[in-house]
């Protein structure tokens, strides 16, 4: 690493204070979703920061402005530290979120965490029954596992997310997806279409959503919204691939939140890993306010001034950011081209059949996430 | 929804709570998976929507201490917090 070229790269513009924090506390996870977004390469688990290390970082992202912390993985509740690490976050008045799949959670782990700070859990949701959530998180008994840290979660009144994941192997099963979630008592449903980061790159064609399924999956987010305004908010994630326009991914790189690895690399996304040439500092022993505000990966796509045409001179630069820098050097080969999913990308055409390709394929078998050394 | 009766009693939920922010120097609402920057105005509501007061009596105390007219207050406050209501972060009995 040359921290000589990163502290001295220059700052295209004012850097505002990160609000949002992703700790990566483990790739480890018993479950094997097609479409982990944790890279391919996967950190073993003899190369994870310790709590006293997580600990560290917390304070250091307290002192440069993080408000909320999403503790994720892999499964967090893999580590038999986790209460301690919940703890240090909260000693420094982190939002501290639990992003999980419930398995490796108990009654008595549940209390401790709570007892240590922890004060929002993001379940995930792999089907809405046993056979297919079992099948798409490869673990048998996952699902009845879920389901009974649900109502753990439930009984003890501790506020909850359902993050389900959506693809064309389940898609059609929305509505039950979003009573589901009624039904647990979460305030919170996240309607994730699945996007093509990570595990999920080696699954398009067994994961990818149809035209029609991304367009009926439009229509009952919004019908549901208003019908469950007041009781459950939901927050969509469409499927980019068939959409005209790109996500405002990150909220603008380097502009709103980090990515931490369990080797303690940070990132300003948690694909950004997938753009050469970026060369990412660790915490602790960097300070995360030198990365956030002087690291050279941070910088180089910050603002406005990185940008190539049709993103230079766009309306909506403001407001998407040129979108995905990881899909763009995923399909353009350029990390600066313009997100392929805009309809003024040169290769939207491309993107949009390829797509439709992928949604058409048939009897492709599902590729598992594999465990870390 | 676009208020609250004046016997309502508004809290926010579990999970849901404010913060000063000495980084940046303002008041926020930390939620589940949300945080809201708060102007003047819904920092003051916030301080007094204690979970035991009613919203007539937080709209009597804002309207003293801001000199301000009682509809005024009680149309600003009522549309804050009927948000904070239908986004899940409040709720009023």
């Amino acid at each position: 690493m040359n921290t000589q070229a990163q502290t001295t790269a220059a700052r295209p513009v004012a850097v505002q204070p990160p609000m949002a924090m992703l700790a990566e506390l483990t790739h480890r996870c018993p479950l094997a979703c097609p479409y982990c977004s944790n890279p391919l390469e996967l950190a073993a688990k003899a190369s994870e920061l310790s709590a006293a290390d997580w600990a560290r970082i917390f304070g250091q992202a307290a002192e440069i402005g993080v408000l909320q912390l999403h503790l994720s993985g892999g499964e967090p509740a893999s580590r038999r530290d986790l209460e301690e690490i919940v703890a240090s976050a909260h000693a420094v008045d982190l939002y501290t979120n639990l992003i999980t799949s419930g398995v490796g959670l108990t009654e008595r782990r549940l209390d401790a965490l709570v007892t240590a700070g922890l004060e929002h859990i993001q379940l995930s949701l792999q089907g809405v029954d046993a056979a297919t959530a079992d099948r798409i998180g490869g673990y048998r008994g996952g699902f009845a596992r879920k389901m009974q840290v649900a109502g753990w979660i439930g009984t003890r009144g501790i506020p909850l997310t359902l993050n389900a994941v959506m693809h064309r192997q389940n898609l059609d099963r929305l509505p039950e997806t979003i009573e589901m979630a009624v039904e647990m008592g979460a305030r919170r449903l996240e309607v994730a279409t699945v996007q093509f980061h990570g595990w999920a790159t080696l699954n398009r064609a067994a994961l990818m959503p149809t035209r029609a399924q991304a367009r009926e999956a439009s229509r009952i987010v919004a019908e549901a919204r208003e019908r469950l305004s007041g009781v459950l908010v939901i927050d969509y994630v469409t499927a980019d691939h068939h959409a005209d326009y790109p996500k405002p991914c990150m909220g603008g790189w380097g502009s709103t939140g980090l990515n931490v690895t369990p080797d303690g690399r940070v990132m300003p996304c948690h694909a950004a890993h997938t753009i050469p040439g970026l060369d990412f500092p660790r915490a602790p022993e960097t300070h995360l306010g030198e990365i956030w505000r002087d690291s050279a990966a941070f910088n180089a796509f910050r603002g406005f001034d990185w940008m190539q045409e049709p993103c230079r001179s766009c309306e909506r630069k403001t407001r998407d950011f040129g979108g995905c820098r990881c899909q763009a050097m995923a399909f353009a080969g350029d990390a600066r081209a313009t997100d392929p999913v805009c309809i003024k990308s040169p290769l939207h055409a491309r993107l949009q059949e390829s797509a439709e390709a992928d949604a058409a394929a048939e009897g492709v078998a599902l590729v598992y996430r594999e465990g870390p050394a | 929804m676009t208020g609250l009766a004046e016997q309502a009693v508004p809290r926010l939920l579990r999970g849901v709570r404010t913060k000063f922010d000495g980084v940046r120097g303002i008041w926020v609402l930390l939620a589940p998976e949300r945080t809201l920057k708060l102007d003047a105005v819904g920092a003051a509501i916030l301080a007094e929507t204690d979970g035991t007061r009613s919203f007539g009596e937080i709209v009597d105390r804002l309207a003293a201490r801001y000199q301000a007219p009682r509809e005024r207050i009680a149309a600003d406050a009522g549309t804050f917090l009927a948000s904070l209501i239908q986004r899940r972060m409040a709720e009023a009995e």
